[in-house]
Protein backbone atom coordinates (compact mmCIF):
# COMPACT_ATOMS: atom_id res chain seq x y z
CA UNK A 1 0.00 0.00 0.00
CA UNK A 2 1.23 3.51 -0.82
CA UNK A 3 2.08 5.43 2.28
CA UNK A 4 0.74 8.93 2.07
CA UNK A 5 1.26 11.69 4.58
CA UNK A 6 -0.80 14.47 6.02
CA UNK A 7 0.42 16.97 3.46
CA UNK A 8 -1.02 14.78 0.69
CA UNK A 9 -4.31 14.37 2.53
CA UNK A 10 -4.58 18.12 3.03
CA UNK A 11 -3.80 18.71 -0.61
CA UNK A 12 -6.57 16.35 -1.70
CA UNK A 13 -9.23 17.64 0.70
CA UNK A 14 -8.35 21.27 -0.11
CA UNK A 15 -8.58 20.56 -3.83
CA UNK A 16 -11.97 18.83 -3.52
CA UNK A 17 -13.29 21.66 -1.42
CA UNK A 18 -12.20 24.35 -3.91
CA UNK A 19 -13.26 22.51 -7.03
CA UNK A 20 -16.32 20.52 -5.95
CA UNK A 21 -17.52 22.09 -2.69
CA UNK A 22 -17.35 18.99 -0.57
CA UNK A 23 -15.55 19.50 2.67
CA UNK A 24 -13.51 16.58 3.99
CA UNK A 25 -11.01 18.85 5.73
CA UNK A 26 -12.35 17.94 9.14
CA UNK A 27 -12.83 14.23 8.63
CA UNK A 28 -11.05 11.91 11.06
CA UNK A 29 -7.57 11.46 9.69
CA UNK A 30 -7.10 7.71 10.15
CA UNK A 31 -10.12 6.54 8.17
CA UNK A 32 -9.85 9.34 5.59
CA UNK A 33 -6.26 8.27 4.95
CA UNK A 34 -7.24 4.63 4.50
CA UNK A 35 -10.05 5.58 2.12
CA UNK A 36 -7.75 7.70 -0.02
CA UNK A 37 -5.12 4.96 -0.06
CA UNK A 38 -7.77 2.48 -1.09
CA UNK A 39 -8.84 4.64 -4.04
CA UNK A 40 -5.25 5.18 -5.13
CA UNK A 41 -4.73 1.45 -5.09
CA UNK A 42 -8.02 0.62 -6.82
CA UNK A 43 -7.44 3.16 -9.57
CA UNK A 44 -3.66 2.70 -9.71
CA UNK A 45 -3.05 6.39 -9.19
CA UNK A 46 -0.59 8.58 -7.35
CA UNK A 47 -1.80 11.56 -5.30
CA UNK A 48 -1.04 13.94 -8.16
CA UNK A 49 -2.58 11.50 -10.62
CA UNK A 50 -5.77 11.50 -8.57
CA UNK A 51 -5.94 15.28 -8.53
CA UNK A 52 -5.30 15.37 -12.26
CA UNK A 53 -8.07 12.86 -12.89
CA UNK A 54 -10.49 14.82 -10.73
CA UNK A 55 -9.54 18.00 -12.59
CA UNK A 56 -9.92 16.59 -16.08
CA UNK A 57 -12.86 14.24 -15.54
CA UNK A 58 -15.58 15.97 -13.49
CA UNK A 59 -17.86 12.94 -13.78
CA UNK A 60 -15.31 10.96 -11.74
CA UNK A 61 -16.29 12.88 -8.61
CA UNK A 62 -19.40 10.76 -7.93
CA UNK A 63 -17.47 7.53 -8.16
CA UNK A 64 -14.77 9.10 -6.01
CA UNK A 65 -17.30 10.10 -3.33
CA UNK A 66 -18.86 6.65 -3.39
CA UNK A 67 -15.47 5.05 -2.74
CA UNK A 68 -14.38 7.65 -0.22
CA UNK A 69 -17.41 7.31 2.02
CA UNK A 70 -17.86 4.21 4.14
CA UNK A 71 -21.24 2.75 3.25
CA UNK A 72 -21.13 -0.49 5.25
CA UNK A 73 -24.47 -0.95 6.99
CA UNK A 74 -26.98 -3.59 8.18
CA UNK A 75 -30.69 -3.89 8.81
CA UNK A 76 -31.55 -3.77 12.52
CA UNK A 77 -27.93 -3.10 13.38
CA UNK A 78 -27.70 -3.51 17.17
CA UNK A 79 -31.06 -5.27 17.67
CA UNK A 80 -31.26 -4.03 21.27
CA UNK A 81 -31.29 -0.46 19.93
CA UNK A 82 -34.28 -1.26 17.75
CA UNK A 83 -36.12 -2.89 20.63
CA UNK A 84 -35.69 0.30 22.68
CA UNK A 85 -36.97 2.28 19.69
CA UNK A 86 -40.10 0.13 19.54
CA UNK A 87 -40.71 -0.20 23.25
CA UNK A 88 -39.69 3.21 24.58
CA UNK A 89 -38.81 5.95 22.14
CA UNK A 90 -41.56 5.70 19.52
CA UNK A 91 -44.26 5.17 22.19
CA UNK A 92 -42.92 8.26 24.01
CA UNK A 93 -43.22 10.33 20.83
CA UNK A 94 -46.72 8.96 20.18
CA UNK A 95 -47.89 10.19 23.58
CA UNK A 96 -47.77 13.73 22.24
CA UNK A 97 -47.95 13.41 18.48
CA UNK A 98 -50.17 11.25 16.34
CA UNK A 99 -48.07 12.19 13.34
CA UNK A 100 -44.36 12.83 13.39
CA UNK A 101 -41.16 13.08 11.38
CA UNK A 102 -37.92 11.09 11.43
CA UNK A 103 -34.63 11.96 9.75
CA UNK A 104 -32.07 9.30 8.86
CA UNK A 105 -28.91 11.33 8.36
CA UNK A 106 -26.26 9.34 6.49
CA UNK A 107 -28.70 6.61 5.47
CA UNK A 108 -26.25 4.83 3.16
CA UNK A 109 -27.92 2.04 1.14
CA UNK A 110 -31.12 2.34 3.15
CA UNK A 111 -31.06 -0.65 5.50
CA UNK A 112 -31.58 1.57 8.52
CA UNK A 113 -34.59 3.34 6.97
CA UNK A 114 -36.14 0.04 5.94
CA UNK A 115 -35.67 -1.27 9.46
CA UNK A 116 -37.55 1.77 10.75
CA UNK A 117 -40.34 1.33 8.18
CA UNK A 118 -40.76 -2.30 9.15
CA UNK A 119 -40.78 -1.39 12.83
CA UNK A 120 -43.42 1.30 12.23
CA UNK A 121 -45.48 -1.02 10.07
CA UNK A 122 -45.45 -3.66 12.78
CA UNK A 123 -46.61 -1.00 15.24
CA UNK A 124 -49.40 -0.12 12.80
CA UNK A 125 -48.32 3.50 12.39
CA UNK A 126 -46.31 3.54 9.17
CA UNK A 127 -48.84 5.90 7.54
CA UNK A 128 -48.50 8.47 10.31
CA UNK A 129 -44.79 8.99 9.99
CA UNK A 130 -42.89 11.06 7.47
CA UNK A 131 -39.35 9.80 6.96
CA UNK A 132 -36.42 11.67 5.44
CA UNK A 133 -33.35 9.71 4.43
CA UNK A 134 -30.31 11.67 3.34
CA UNK A 135 -26.75 10.99 2.31
CA UNK A 136 -23.92 12.80 0.61
CA UNK A 137 -23.27 9.92 -1.76
CA UNK A 138 -25.74 9.93 -4.68
CA UNK A 139 -24.68 6.49 -5.89
CA UNK A 140 -25.59 4.93 -2.57
CA UNK A 141 -28.88 6.87 -2.44
CA UNK A 142 -29.91 5.23 -5.70
CA UNK A 143 -29.28 1.87 -4.12
CA UNK A 144 -31.33 2.90 -1.10
CA UNK A 145 -34.25 3.90 -3.34
CA UNK A 146 -34.15 0.53 -5.09
CA UNK A 147 -34.43 -1.32 -1.74
CA UNK A 148 -32.65 -4.23 -3.39
CA UNK A 149 -29.93 -6.16 -1.60
CA UNK A 150 -27.76 -9.12 -2.40
CA UNK A 151 -28.90 -12.33 -0.74
CA UNK A 152 -25.47 -12.69 0.80
CA UNK A 153 -26.25 -9.70 3.03
CA UNK A 154 -29.68 -10.99 3.97
CA UNK A 155 -28.31 -13.66 6.26
CA UNK A 156 -27.07 -11.06 8.72
CA UNK A 157 -30.19 -8.93 8.29
CA UNK A 158 -32.37 -11.93 9.10
CA UNK A 159 -30.32 -12.71 12.19
CA UNK A 160 -30.63 -9.15 13.41
CA UNK A 161 -34.38 -9.13 12.75
CA UNK A 162 -34.79 -12.30 14.81
CA UNK A 163 -32.84 -10.76 17.67
CA UNK A 164 -34.97 -7.64 17.33
CA UNK A 165 -37.92 -10.01 17.88
CA UNK A 166 -39.96 -8.66 15.00
CA UNK A 167 -43.60 -9.59 14.64
CA UNK A 168 -43.16 -11.89 11.69
CA UNK A 169 -40.36 -12.99 9.45
CA UNK A 170 -38.18 -10.65 7.44
CA UNK A 171 -39.09 -12.68 4.35
CA UNK A 172 -42.62 -11.25 4.67
CA UNK A 173 -41.21 -7.99 3.37
CA UNK A 174 -39.24 -8.99 0.30
CA UNK A 175 -39.27 -11.17 -2.79
CA UNK A 176 -36.26 -12.87 -4.26
CA UNK A 177 -35.62 -11.76 -7.84
CA UNK A 178 -32.54 -12.75 -9.84
CA UNK A 179 -30.61 -13.56 -6.70
CA UNK A 180 -31.54 -10.30 -4.98
CA UNK A 181 -33.86 -9.50 -2.12
CA UNK A 182 -36.26 -6.84 -3.40
CA UNK A 183 -38.21 -5.17 -0.63
CA UNK A 184 -41.83 -4.21 -0.89
CA UNK A 185 -41.91 -0.61 -2.13
CA UNK A 186 -44.92 0.22 0.06
CA UNK A 187 -42.46 0.33 2.93
CA UNK A 188 -40.81 3.33 1.31
CA UNK A 189 -43.98 5.21 0.34
CA UNK A 190 -43.45 7.79 3.09
CA UNK A 191 -39.70 8.01 2.70
CA UNK A 192 -38.21 11.09 1.13
CA UNK A 193 -34.71 10.24 -0.11
CA UNK A 194 -32.56 13.21 -0.87
CA UNK A 195 -28.99 14.29 -1.19
CA UNK A 196 -27.83 16.30 1.79
CA UNK A 197 -24.37 17.16 3.04
CA UNK A 198 -24.12 17.32 6.80
CA UNK A 199 -20.98 19.44 6.63
CA UNK A 200 -21.93 22.22 4.21
CA UNK A 201 -25.70 21.72 4.08
CA UNK A 202 -28.17 23.67 6.19
CA UNK A 203 -30.86 22.36 8.50
CA UNK A 204 -33.87 21.79 6.20
CA UNK A 205 -36.76 20.71 8.42
CA UNK A 206 -37.77 19.99 12.02
CA UNK A 207 -37.93 16.48 13.40
CA UNK A 208 -39.16 14.49 16.36
CA UNK A 209 -36.40 11.93 15.97
CA UNK A 210 -33.05 11.98 14.20
CA UNK A 211 -30.93 8.90 13.63
CA UNK A 212 -27.33 9.56 12.73
CA UNK A 213 -25.57 6.33 13.47
CA UNK A 214 -22.00 5.55 12.50
CA UNK A 215 -21.62 8.71 10.46
CA UNK A 216 -19.96 11.16 12.83
CA UNK A 217 -17.26 8.59 13.66
CA UNK A 218 -15.75 9.69 10.34
CA UNK A 219 -15.54 13.31 11.55
CA UNK A 220 -13.04 14.94 13.87
CA UNK A 221 -14.27 16.58 17.06
CA UNK A 222 -14.55 20.06 15.56
CA UNK A 223 -16.86 18.77 12.88
CA UNK A 224 -18.84 16.59 15.27
CA UNK A 225 -19.46 19.71 17.27
CA UNK A 226 -20.69 21.67 14.23
CA UNK A 227 -22.95 18.87 13.08
CA UNK A 228 -24.44 18.44 16.54
CA UNK A 229 -25.47 22.11 16.36
CA UNK A 230 -27.32 21.38 13.12
CA UNK A 231 -29.09 18.43 14.68
CA UNK A 232 -30.02 20.58 17.64
CA UNK A 233 -31.51 23.13 15.26
CA UNK A 234 -33.35 20.38 13.35
CA UNK A 235 -35.02 18.88 16.41
CA UNK A 236 -38.22 20.04 18.06
CA UNK A 237 -37.79 20.65 21.75
CA UNK A 238 -37.99 17.23 23.47
CA UNK A 239 -37.10 15.54 20.19
CA UNK A 240 -34.70 12.57 20.19
CA UNK A 241 -31.27 12.05 18.70
CA UNK A 242 -29.81 8.56 18.29
CA UNK A 243 -26.14 8.03 17.45
CA UNK A 244 -24.08 4.86 17.06
CA UNK A 245 -23.65 2.63 20.09
CA UNK A 246 -19.95 3.52 20.44
CA UNK A 247 -20.27 7.25 19.80
CA UNK A 248 -20.47 9.97 22.38
CA UNK A 249 -21.64 13.56 22.56
CA UNK A 250 -20.01 14.41 25.86
CA UNK A 251 -17.11 16.28 24.31
CA UNK A 252 -19.38 18.60 22.27
CA UNK A 253 -20.34 22.17 23.29
CA UNK A 254 -24.03 21.51 22.73
CA UNK A 255 -24.09 18.36 24.85
CA UNK A 256 -25.64 20.26 27.76
CA UNK A 257 -28.73 21.01 25.70
CA UNK A 258 -29.47 17.30 25.61
CA UNK A 259 -30.09 14.69 28.28
CA UNK A 260 -29.22 11.04 28.02
CA UNK A 261 -32.33 8.92 27.60
CA UNK A 262 -30.53 5.63 27.11
CA UNK A 263 -26.79 5.49 27.65
CA UNK A 264 -26.32 1.95 26.42
CA UNK A 265 -27.96 2.69 23.06
CA UNK A 266 -26.80 6.32 22.90
CA UNK A 267 -30.20 7.97 22.66
CA UNK A 268 -30.42 11.63 23.66
CA UNK A 269 -33.25 14.12 24.07
CA UNK A 270 -33.12 17.83 23.34
CA UNK A 271 -34.22 19.70 26.45
CA UNK A 272 -33.01 23.25 25.76
CA UNK A 273 -33.32 25.46 22.70
CA UNK B 1 18.89 -9.87 32.84
CA UNK B 2 18.47 -6.86 30.57
CA UNK B 3 17.90 -8.85 27.42
CA UNK B 4 15.61 -6.27 25.87
CA UNK B 5 17.73 -3.11 25.77
CA UNK B 6 14.86 -0.83 26.72
CA UNK B 7 14.53 2.87 27.40
CA UNK B 8 11.74 5.17 28.47
CA UNK B 9 10.94 6.75 25.12
CA UNK B 10 8.01 4.48 24.30
CA UNK B 11 4.53 6.01 24.19
CA UNK B 12 2.24 3.01 23.67
CA UNK B 13 1.96 -0.76 23.41
CA UNK B 14 -0.34 -2.37 20.87
CA UNK B 15 -1.35 -6.04 21.01
CA UNK B 16 -2.98 -8.16 18.32
CA UNK B 17 -4.38 -11.62 18.82
CA UNK B 18 -6.83 -14.14 17.49
CA UNK B 19 -7.62 -17.80 18.02
CA UNK B 20 -5.77 -19.05 21.08
CA UNK B 21 -4.68 -15.64 22.32
CA UNK B 22 -7.29 -15.14 25.02
CA UNK B 23 -5.43 -17.04 27.79
CA UNK B 24 -2.21 -15.25 27.00
CA UNK B 25 -3.83 -11.83 27.09
CA UNK B 26 -5.55 -12.63 30.38
CA UNK B 27 -2.25 -13.74 31.87
CA UNK B 28 -0.38 -10.66 30.68
CA UNK B 29 -3.06 -8.31 32.00
CA UNK B 30 -3.23 -10.10 35.34
CA UNK B 31 0.49 -9.61 35.91
CA UNK B 32 0.86 -6.12 34.60
CA UNK B 33 3.08 -4.04 36.89
CA UNK B 34 1.02 -1.71 39.10
CA UNK B 35 0.91 1.76 37.61
CA UNK B 36 2.27 0.62 34.25
CA UNK B 37 2.64 3.97 32.52
CA UNK B 38 1.81 3.35 28.85
CA UNK B 39 -1.54 2.88 27.21
CA UNK B 40 -2.09 -0.67 26.00
CA UNK B 41 -4.26 -0.92 22.90
CA UNK B 42 -5.62 -4.32 21.94
CA UNK B 43 -7.22 -5.55 18.74
CA UNK B 44 -8.40 -9.10 19.28
CA UNK B 45 -10.56 -11.06 16.88
CA UNK B 46 -14.00 -11.58 18.36
CA UNK B 47 -17.57 -12.35 17.46
CA UNK B 48 -18.90 -9.50 15.36
CA UNK B 49 -22.35 -9.28 16.83
CA UNK B 50 -21.74 -9.91 20.48
CA UNK B 51 -21.32 -6.54 22.10
CA UNK B 52 -21.12 -7.69 25.70
CA UNK B 53 -19.10 -10.13 27.73
CA UNK B 54 -15.66 -10.04 26.18
CA UNK B 55 -14.33 -6.92 27.84
CA UNK B 56 -15.80 -8.07 31.16
CA UNK B 57 -14.07 -11.44 30.81
CA UNK B 58 -10.75 -9.73 30.10
CA UNK B 59 -11.19 -7.33 33.01
CA UNK B 60 -11.94 -10.04 35.52
CA UNK B 61 -8.32 -10.78 36.36
CA UNK B 62 -6.72 -7.71 34.86
CA UNK B 63 -4.80 -5.32 37.10
CA UNK B 64 -6.39 -2.45 35.19
CA UNK B 65 -10.02 -2.38 34.05
CA UNK B 66 -10.18 -2.92 30.29
CA UNK B 67 -12.18 -0.33 28.34
CA UNK B 68 -13.82 -0.47 24.93
CA UNK B 69 -13.31 3.16 23.97
CA UNK B 70 -16.03 5.32 22.50
CA UNK B 71 -15.28 7.17 19.31
CA UNK B 72 -12.88 10.11 19.95
CA UNK B 73 -12.21 9.05 23.51
CA UNK B 74 -8.80 10.37 24.63
CA UNK B 75 -6.03 7.84 25.37
CA UNK B 76 -4.95 7.84 28.97
CA UNK B 77 -1.57 6.86 30.35
CA UNK B 78 -1.87 3.38 31.71
CA UNK B 79 -5.28 2.80 30.14
CA UNK B 80 -5.97 -0.65 28.73
CA UNK B 81 -8.18 -0.57 25.65
CA UNK B 82 -9.94 -3.17 23.54
CA UNK B 83 -11.35 -2.70 20.03
CA UNK B 84 -15.16 -3.02 20.33
CA UNK B 85 -17.17 -5.65 18.47
CA UNK B 86 -17.86 -4.87 14.81
CA UNK B 87 -15.67 -1.73 14.73
CA UNK B 88 -12.13 -1.08 13.60
CA UNK B 89 -10.14 0.83 16.18
CA UNK B 90 -7.60 3.52 15.22
CA UNK B 91 -5.60 6.16 17.00
CA UNK B 92 -5.67 9.76 15.75
CA UNK B 93 -2.79 12.22 15.83
CA UNK B 94 -4.44 14.22 18.62
CA UNK B 95 -4.05 11.16 20.89
CA UNK B 96 -7.64 10.03 20.80
CA UNK B 97 -9.30 6.94 19.41
CA UNK B 98 -11.56 6.72 16.44
CA UNK B 99 -13.84 3.92 15.38
CA UNK B 100 -14.89 2.88 11.92
CA UNK B 101 -17.27 0.47 10.24
CA UNK B 102 -15.16 0.12 7.09
CA UNK B 103 -15.27 -3.18 5.21
CA UNK B 104 -13.85 -6.18 7.00
CA UNK B 105 -10.13 -6.65 6.49
CA UNK B 106 -8.65 -10.15 6.51
CA UNK B 107 -12.21 -11.25 7.22
CA UNK B 108 -12.15 -9.33 10.47
CA UNK B 109 -13.69 -6.29 12.09
CA UNK B 110 -11.90 -5.28 14.25
CA UNK B 111 -8.88 -5.93 12.02
CA UNK B 112 -5.50 -6.07 13.72
CA UNK B 113 -3.72 -4.57 10.70
CA UNK B 114 -5.84 -1.42 10.97
CA UNK B 115 -5.15 -0.85 14.66
CA UNK B 116 -1.45 -1.65 14.33
CA UNK B 117 -1.14 0.48 11.20
CA UNK B 118 -2.74 3.55 12.73
CA UNK B 119 -0.68 3.20 15.92
CA UNK B 120 2.48 2.92 13.84
CA UNK B 121 1.53 6.07 11.96
CA UNK B 122 0.91 8.07 15.12
CA UNK B 123 3.59 6.72 17.48
CA UNK B 124 6.32 5.91 14.92
CA UNK B 125 9.44 4.59 16.73
CA UNK B 126 7.80 5.12 20.12
CA UNK B 127 5.60 2.06 19.70
CA UNK B 128 5.87 -1.57 20.79
CA UNK B 129 3.78 -4.07 18.83
CA UNK B 130 3.00 -7.54 20.14
CA UNK B 131 1.33 -10.23 18.05
CA UNK B 132 0.00 -13.37 19.69
CA UNK B 133 -1.50 -16.69 18.63
CA UNK B 134 -3.93 -16.71 15.72
CA UNK B 135 -5.18 -18.64 12.72
CA UNK B 136 -4.90 -16.09 9.93
CA UNK B 137 -2.51 -13.46 8.59
CA UNK B 138 -4.15 -10.40 10.09
CA UNK B 139 -1.55 -8.38 11.96
CA UNK B 140 1.43 -9.39 9.81
CA UNK B 141 1.26 -6.24 7.67
CA UNK B 142 0.59 -4.19 10.77
CA UNK B 143 3.80 -5.49 12.33
CA UNK B 144 5.62 -4.55 9.17
CA UNK B 145 4.28 -0.97 9.41
CA UNK B 146 5.50 -0.82 12.98
CA UNK B 147 8.98 -2.04 12.05
CA UNK B 148 9.17 0.21 8.99
CA UNK B 149 8.44 3.22 11.18
CA UNK B 150 11.11 2.26 13.69
CA UNK B 151 8.96 0.64 16.38
CA UNK B 152 9.72 -2.54 18.29
CA UNK B 153 8.15 -5.84 17.22
CA UNK B 154 7.45 -8.86 19.41
CA UNK B 155 5.63 -12.07 18.56
CA UNK B 156 4.58 -14.95 20.73
CA UNK B 157 6.87 -17.94 20.32
CA UNK B 158 5.13 -20.05 17.64
CA UNK B 159 5.77 -23.34 19.49
CA UNK B 160 3.80 -21.98 22.45
CA UNK B 161 0.87 -20.75 20.32
CA UNK B 162 -2.30 -22.73 20.05
CA UNK B 163 -2.23 -21.65 16.39
CA UNK B 164 1.04 -20.33 15.06
CA UNK B 165 -0.13 -18.91 11.71
CA UNK B 166 -0.31 -15.32 12.87
CA UNK B 167 3.13 -14.87 14.46
CA UNK B 168 4.69 -16.90 11.66
CA UNK B 169 3.08 -14.68 9.03
CA UNK B 170 4.54 -11.63 10.74
CA UNK B 171 7.99 -13.25 10.93
CA UNK B 172 7.79 -13.90 7.21
CA UNK B 173 7.14 -10.29 6.20
CA UNK B 174 9.21 -8.25 8.62
CA UNK B 175 11.99 -8.26 11.17
CA UNK B 176 10.81 -9.33 14.60
CA UNK B 177 12.88 -8.03 17.48
CA UNK B 178 11.85 -10.59 20.07
CA UNK B 179 10.17 -13.97 19.86
CA UNK B 180 8.86 -14.60 23.37
CA UNK B 181 6.71 -16.90 25.44
CA UNK B 182 3.88 -15.32 27.37
CA UNK B 183 5.91 -15.51 30.61
CA UNK B 184 8.75 -13.65 28.93
CA UNK B 185 6.31 -11.03 27.64
CA UNK B 186 5.26 -10.54 31.25
CA UNK B 187 8.94 -10.06 32.19
CA UNK B 188 9.26 -7.65 29.31
CA UNK B 189 6.44 -5.51 30.70
CA UNK B 190 8.10 -5.50 34.12
CA UNK B 191 11.39 -4.39 32.71
CA UNK B 192 9.73 -1.75 30.56
CA UNK B 193 7.89 -0.47 33.61
CA UNK B 194 11.19 0.01 35.48
CA UNK B 195 12.45 2.38 32.80
CA UNK B 196 9.76 4.84 33.81
CA UNK B 197 10.14 4.67 37.59
C1 LIG C 1 -21.34 3.72 7.77
S1 LIG C 1 -22.63 4.54 6.93
C2 LIG C 1 -23.91 4.57 8.18
C3 LIG C 1 -25.15 3.84 7.77
C4 LIG C 1 -26.17 3.63 8.87
N1 LIG C 1 -26.57 4.88 9.47
C5 LIG C 1 -25.69 2.63 9.89
O1 LIG C 1 -25.43 2.99 11.05
O2 LIG C 1 -25.56 1.44 9.57
C6 LIG C 1 -22.07 6.22 6.85
C7 LIG C 1 -22.78 7.06 5.79
O3 LIG C 1 -22.53 8.45 6.05
C8 LIG C 1 -22.46 9.12 4.81
N2 LIG C 1 -21.78 10.41 4.96
C9 LIG C 1 -20.46 10.64 5.14
N3 LIG C 1 -20.23 11.97 5.16
C10 LIG C 1 -21.41 12.59 5.01
C11 LIG C 1 -21.82 13.96 4.95
N4 LIG C 1 -20.93 14.95 5.04
N5 LIG C 1 -23.13 14.22 4.77
C12 LIG C 1 -24.03 13.22 4.67
N6 LIG C 1 -23.71 11.92 4.71
C13 LIG C 1 -22.41 11.60 4.88
C14 LIG C 1 -21.73 8.14 3.92
O4 LIG C 1 -21.95 8.39 2.55
C15 LIG C 1 -22.28 6.79 4.39
O5 LIG C 1 -23.32 6.35 3.57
Amino acid sequence: MQDIDIVDLKKISEFIFQKYQYDFRNYAMSSFKRRVQRILELKKLTVDGLIKKLTETPSFINEFLDELTVNVTEMFRDPSFWRIMREEIIPAILLNHKQFKIWHAGCSSGEEVLSMSILLKEMGILDSVQLYATDLDTTILERARSATYSLKNMELNEKNYIRFQGAGSLTDYYKVENGYAVFNKDLLANVNFRKHDLVLGEAFNKFDLILCRNVMIYFNQTLQNDVLKKFHESLFKYGYLAIGSKESLIWCDYANRFIVVNNEEKIYKKIKD
Amino acid sequence: MSMFNLNNSYKAVVIGGSAGSFQGVVKILSQLPKGFPLPIIMALHRLKHVRHGFVEALSLKSVVQVVEPDDKEPLKKGGVYLAPANYHLSVELGNNFSLSTEEMMNNSRPAIDITLGSCAYVFKDKLIGILLSGANKDGALGMKYIKDRGGMTIVQEPSECMIETMPKAAMAVTQIDHVLKVDQIIEFFKELDKQYK
